[in-house]
């Protein structure tokens, strides 16, 4: 079924893509859509069923060399499943909208087919998301990386006659690659301390990985540390998170329905998807959890500052999708996956239907995406409004306080906060300081587009229409999951740690409220014990420590395996290695879609968290609320006023904190001088004039030579020099040589 | 068949033979003739050579379809082909034909230009399959010729400059190596490469420390020929900072000849590492491998950067080749399974990429009839299908997963990194640097409006141009998807190859501890 789903895509993206001229653009369309479809039923299936064991599927042989065997396959698990019903629900619902909102278009004259290619990157796209999610290896895993890259690119720059698209769509690749970069070295890394790349020899390593030193450039690192940091950085590039966050904002050249999929839903999160993949690896890299919180909520609150002042709707959201990203990093760096998971799942059902509603709007305005220019089109398009409504709602946190009831962002966000708490108070309180903004930014954005009177151009907003039924539908569809979907499984993902623990097929928690305390104890206690016997003993004792870690969260009464394990240990290697199951240099790879080391106890805590933290999101959302109705409803010459006033500050956040500006300076100019000069200086004067002196003094005397005899003399000049060395080492060789 | 590797050598010059002698007149009949024969002749080749890797044992790591003769005063001609070499073979006659068929509009001097290419093809195949050192010199050499002349007769405005700087730039090269081939036979006293009783490869060269003028020498006479071979095989390969020729002649080159000289000829550089240096001075090689690391890991940075300050569409894709080299050096000479099947899967799959690019540019070139990048744009209005082509070769150019450009980068920077983390993380910025000169070409070929007057009538690819490139294309995502079907072959070699060297060099006890 798996299967299925895989390359149901991509076949539509075959037929759609190159057979389209023989089918009909339209049949071209109505095949790739339907497959799609088909591809989200089955996905649903498997998501509504039970998990209860990780299943391999493989395809074919992929990148053998030595001991590096990859494969192509597939990884079926519950965090699989979640993201299969992620990317197959919204890309069939955009191929459905993408109908009506690409049936006419401006930017193409009526000779140019251009549908079915925009079908066909669409459904290219989605099966390299796919190959993305469902990869049991991290080579795979790259491919759909890479992958998604490309497609994005592509549908970037999908209106390739624009200056502006082309240059996002470059941007959008090339910074990735950066991000790229990081994550290459991640795996090159992994390879080379565990000889493996696919994912359950890397995650029973991993506890080995935490007691690894490595030398990296003149550090010395721990191994899991640094593995955790470079695949971070790949996340990074392809979540848009500070630092490498600068093509998202462009990346909205793409037509809206791609901002929707891609640049909302689905790519941007598949960051947030590796490191919780990768959470076996990074519960034993706290160090790069630390960062990823860090970076997590600066990226939260700076996108959020930005978003405050953008005038653009859809940037307005890309700075909010930004955001958003930040806040599921936090919840995966403070060790609660499942939660990451949570707002990656409900965040792609309202962020989505925000994009969507947005192209809705601009597709009513006939292309005018200037918040400025918008105003009362509440009555004109009510449908979309309340689309947009509902998306407001859920993405702002909307919920009855200390209860779960409430709109999908409500108890996601909640959760992500809550979390923080526990985790970090600096990401906790960046985090509600966002909330607060994101409800204002979000507010704004509704008011300024659908209250008020109509601004700028008038023809616009007399013609201005509710969209077909095609794209209504969609946004019909995601309603639902922005309602429901943060009360359908609330449990599953946060509230209830058993039925998480359940629902991922993880094993029980070892400890819980109770014996929380003992396990910690005794946990301390093995911990101890092998940084005792670590350095002293070889490789062998290494190995038994391994083994008391695995042996922990495996055990089915963690508590007296503890110290059976503490014990081993300290009495002989050889009695450890049946602590795992296979005696095997690294134990068995822990089960389930998530890894909770054996004292990560964030979740059980942000349960417990004070009652005013439970209540903060909820207070921040109703003062950004408070503040964007007194801005835009009551009193809408504040802004302006406010922005004059504090010019400096509304200029540094207009212009996104002058990132593009910097990166310009700091790092485009220079690489493009440093080409000029390099060529120019060190192939033409260095290499060419210095070394080849002798080189450039004969070859102007062989010139004029030809310039005089001709070629043809210069020819036989050359093949006597030739011949006239072969003589010579036949000569040498048969004459002089051997002795 | 006994002769089979012969006949597949020496088949592309008997057609070249039967065209200088027979073929008369310079009509358009004579000409379409002449085409055909070498056509003809390479399609034949090819098909036979698909016969030779039908027959050959993967699981074999040594060599397979050896003949020997009598040659000339008392000097022996050997050939044979194992796990490393056969897929240069491959690789040889696979493309000739495409470069035939990419030359059909070529209309001065068409008999000489077959004849040139056919040559060139038998000297290619002759140094992938020379198991005398005499033999493969002869070849390795004499394969200068034909291309000189190509560069030199059918070349662009400043062809003269360009072949010279080509020729010498080689030509200097070689001859330490023929010296250093005198010195070898010194202490063999045998030209058998390998498969012999007694061969180059199975002779243990001193390397005791020699003092040469009061300056005393690590590694001894290894290192002199080491340093003798490398001279030669960097030159080839080209490495930085002796590339400057590459540019030069690529400019220059009519496009079939650019093919042969990007696809083909810079492999020979590679082979030679792995079949002399590698292998015959492995002490020399341990010692040297970090000066091989640094000048790879600065070509690829380097030419990168100035791939990205180009004008000229030939230069540019010049210049990534030998980025795309550096992987190849960087990845031998880590000596590790993963570095070495790398770098050879690096040199087939740019042998395909880099082959369609300079296709690319030959498209336009036919129409157009200029190289500069700023004559064209907007390319895909007019010609989506070249469009679809360039762009999926520009993908696999950068190194896209799922083609063939991926595999040998990424196995041969996981090489490294097992080897040496400073110099894996400056190649491996490599893959940002190439997607910024790539995708910036791209762009300004292809995309945008179409505003240029010139280009208003311009036409799409044609039958023939299509059936030229169908081949690569086929190519480069089979060996991106599939590419055990090319680490079976080769990998019994290699692994043979580093058990070898590993006899000679040990691993440090460090390293071996972290491989155990």
């Amino acid at each position: 079924m798996a299967t299925i789903i895989l390359f149901a895509p991509l076949l539509g993206a075959i037929i759609c893509g190159f057979f389209w001229s023989l089918i009909g653009e339209r049949a071209g369309q109505i095949i790739a859509t339907g497959l799609v479809f088909l591809a989200a039923l089955l996905s649903w299936v498997i998501f509504l069923g039970p998990i209860p064991e990780t299943e391999h599927v493989t395809i074919l042989r992929w990148i053998e060399s030595g001991s590096l065997a990859t494969e192509w396959g597939i990884r079926l698990d519950r965090l699989t499943a979640i993201m299969l019903v992620v990317i197959t629900t919204v890309s069939a619902l955009v191929h459905l909208y993408s109908f009506g909102y690409m049936a006419h278009d401006e930017n193409w004259s009526d000779s140019e087919p251009y549908r079915a290619r925009f079908f066909a990157y669409l459904s290219f796209f989605t099966f390299t998301m796919l190959t993305l999610v469902t990869a049991d290896n991290l080579v795979q895993m790259f491919f759909g990386w890479e992958g998604v890259g490309v497609a994005s690119y592509l549908l970037i720059g999908f209106y390739y006659k624009k200056p502006s698209a082309n240059a996002a769509a470059i941007k959008a690749f090339v910074v990735n690659r950066v991000g790229d970069f990081g994550f290459a070295l991640g795996i090159f890394a992994l390879f080379f301390l565990t000889d493996s790349i696919n994912l359950d020899d890397v995650f029973a390593a991993a506890p080995t990985l935490a007691t690894t030193e490595i030398t990296f450039l003149w550090m010395n690192l721990n191994a899991a540390t640094l593995i955790g940091v470079l695949l971070f950085i790949g996340a990074m590039g392809k979540s848009a998170q500070l630092f490498l966050h600068t093509w998202l904002p462009d990346a909205m050249e793409g037509p809206t329905p791609v901002s929707a999929l891609i640049h909302a839903a689905t790519m941007v999160t598949a960051g947030v998807f590796l490191v919780c993949r990768m959470s076996p690896v990074y519960e034993y890299a706290p160090d790069a959890k630390t960062m990823i919180v860090v970076v997590g909520a600066t990226t939260a609150f700076f996108a959020a500052t930005v978003g405050l002042v953008q005038n653009d709707i859809k940037r307005v959201i890309a700075y909010s999708t930004c955001s958003q990203l930040g806040y599921m990093f936090v919840a995966a760096g403070c060790g609660v996956y499942s939660v990451a998971m949570f707002h990656l799942f409900t965040h792609a059902f309202f962020k989505a239907m925000l994009f969507l509603g947005a192209g809705s709007v601009i597709h009513a305005m006939h292309h005018e995406q200037d918040l400025r220019n918008y105003g009362g089109l509440r009555k004109k398009i009510p449908l979309t409004f309340y689309a947009m409504l509902i998306g407001t709602l859920a993405i702002t946190g909307v919920g009855i306080p200390l209860t779960h009831i409430g709109f999908a962002g409500f108890l996601s966000k909640d959760a992500v906060i809550e979390s923080a708490f526990v985790g970090s108070q600096y990401a906790f309180w960046l985090l509600v300081l966002s909330a607060f903004m994101t409800s204002f930014y979000s507010w704004r954005l509704m008011f300024m587009t659908f209250w008020g009177k109509p601004r700028g151009d008038h023809h616009t907003h007399d013609h201005a229409h509710e969209s077909p039924m095609t794209m209504l539908i969609p946004l019909g569809a995601l309603a639902l999951g922005a309602v429901f979907s943060g009360m359908l499984w609330y449990n599953s993902f946060f509230g209830k740690e058993d039925v998480m623990r359940e629902w991922f097929g993880m094993e029980p928690a070892v400890h819980h409220a109770a014996e929380g305390e003992a396990a910690a104890g005794d946990h301390a206690a093995a911990s101890t014990a092998h940084s005792e016997t670590a350095p002293a003993a070889s490789t062998a004792t290494e190995t038994a420590a391994t083994a008391t870690e695995t042996a922990a969260p495996d055990a089915a009464a963690g508590h007296a395996t503890a110290e059976t394990a503490v014990t081993d240990t300290a009495t002989s290697a050889d009695t450890a290695g049946h602590g795992t199951a296979g005696g095997d240099t690294h134990g068995a790879a822990p089960k389930g879609g998530i890894f909770l080391g054996p004292d990560n106890t964030v979740i059980h805590q942000a349960h417990d968290v004070p009652t005013w933290v439970k209540l903060s999101p909820f207070v921040a959302m109703v003062l950004g609320l408070a503040l964007s109705w007194l801005f835009y409803i009551r009193r809408p010459d504040l802004p302006g006023k406010l922005a004059t006033q504090q010019r400096p500050l509304y200029l540094f956040l207009l212009n996104k904190w002058y990132f593009d500006e910097i990166y310009a300076f700091l790092i485009v100019g220079p690489a493009q001088w440093l080409g000029r000069v390099l060529w120019k200086r060190g192939d033409g004067d260095i290499i060419d004039g210095g070394i080849n002196g002798l080189a450039l003094g004969i070859i102007p005397f062989f010139t004029r030579l030809a310039g005089r005899a001709q070629s043809g003399y210069l020819f036989h000049y050359a093949f006597a020099m030739v011949l006239g060395i072969a003589a010579l080492i036949t000569w040498m060789t048969l004459f002089g040589g051997a002795r | 068949m006994d002769n089979l590797l012969s006949l597949i050598t020496f088949l592309p010059a008997i057609a070249a033979l039967i065209l200088a002698l027979f073929a008369r007149g310079d009509d358009a009949a004579a000409r379409r003739n002449a085409k055909w024969v070498a056509l003809t002749a390479t399609s034949a080749t090819f098909l036979i050579s698909l016969g030779l890797l039908a027959g050959f044992d993967p699981s074999n790591p040594g060599f397979q379809f050896v003949e020997e003769a009598e040659w000339i005063v008392g000097l022996k001609y050997r050939m044979g082909v194992d796990g490393i070499s056969i897929l240069f073979v491959m690789l040889t006659t696979f493309l000739m034909p495409i470069t035939i068929l990419s030359c059909w509009t070529v209309e001065t001097r068409v008999k000489d230009y077959m004849i040139a290419f056919l040559m060139l093809e038998t000297l290619m195949l002759g140094v992938f399959c020379a198991l005398d050192l005499v033999l493969f010199y002869l070849f390795f050499e004499a394969g200068l010729i034909p291309m000189f002349l190509i560069i030199g007769i059918w070349g662009g405005k400043d062809r003269i400059y360009a072949s010279f700087k080509f020729f010498l730039y080689t030509f200097l090269g070689s001859v330490l190596m023929l010296v250093a081939m005198m010195g070898m036979y010194n202490v063999a006293g045998t030209t058998c490469i390998g498969g012999c009783e007694t061969s180059l490869l199975t002779t243990d060269f001193p390397h005791e420390p020699l003092r040469i003028a009061g300056y005393s020498i690590s590694g001894g006479m290894q290192t002199l020929l080491w340093l003798a071979f490398f001279a030669s095989f960097a030159v080839k390969m080209p490495m930085w900072p002796v590339h400057t020729w590459l540019p030069d002649a690529h400019v220059q080159a009519p496009t079939a000849g650019s093919v042969v000289l990007a696809a083909i000829l810079l492999k020979m550089g590679g082979y030679g590492f792995l079949r002399f240096s590698l292998p015959m001075f492995p002490v020399a090689s341990d010692m040297l491998a970090p000066l091989v690391f640094w000048m790879s890991a600065i070509a690829i940075v380097y030419t990168s950067l100035v791939a990205l300050a180009q004008s000229d569409m030939k230069k540019l894709i010049a210049y990534s080749s030998v980025a795309h080299m550096g992987y190849v050096t960087m990845g031998i000479f880590t000596v590790n399974q993963q570095g070495i099947d790398g770098a050879i899967f690096q040199m087939i799959s740019h042998g395909f990429i880099s082959g369609a690019l300079f296709l690319c540019v030959g498209v336009i070139y036919d129409r157009m009839h200029t190289r500069e990048i700023d004559a064209y744009g907007g390319l895909v209005n007019r010609m989506p299908t070249y469009a679809l082509v360039f762009l999926f070769f520009t993908m696999a150019n950068v190194g896209l997963p799922g083609t063939s450009g991926f595999v040998g980068e990424f196995l041969t920077l996981m090489g490294i990194f097992q080897v040496n983390t400073w110099v894996a993380v400056v190649a491996t910025s490599g893959v940002i640097l190439s997607a910024a000169y790539a995708l910036w070409l791209y762009r300004r070929v292809a995309l945008g409006s179409l505003v240029k007057e010139a280009l208003a009538s311009i036409t799409d690819m044609d039958r023939r141009e299509r059936v030229i490139f169908a081949p690569l294309v086929v190519m480069t995502l089979f060996l991106g998807i599939y590419p055990a079907a090319v680490t079976d072959i080769i990998g019994p070699s290699v692994a043979a190859l580093i058990s070898d060297y590993r006899e000679a060099v040990p691993l440090t006890t460090a390293t071996a501890a972290l491989h155990e």
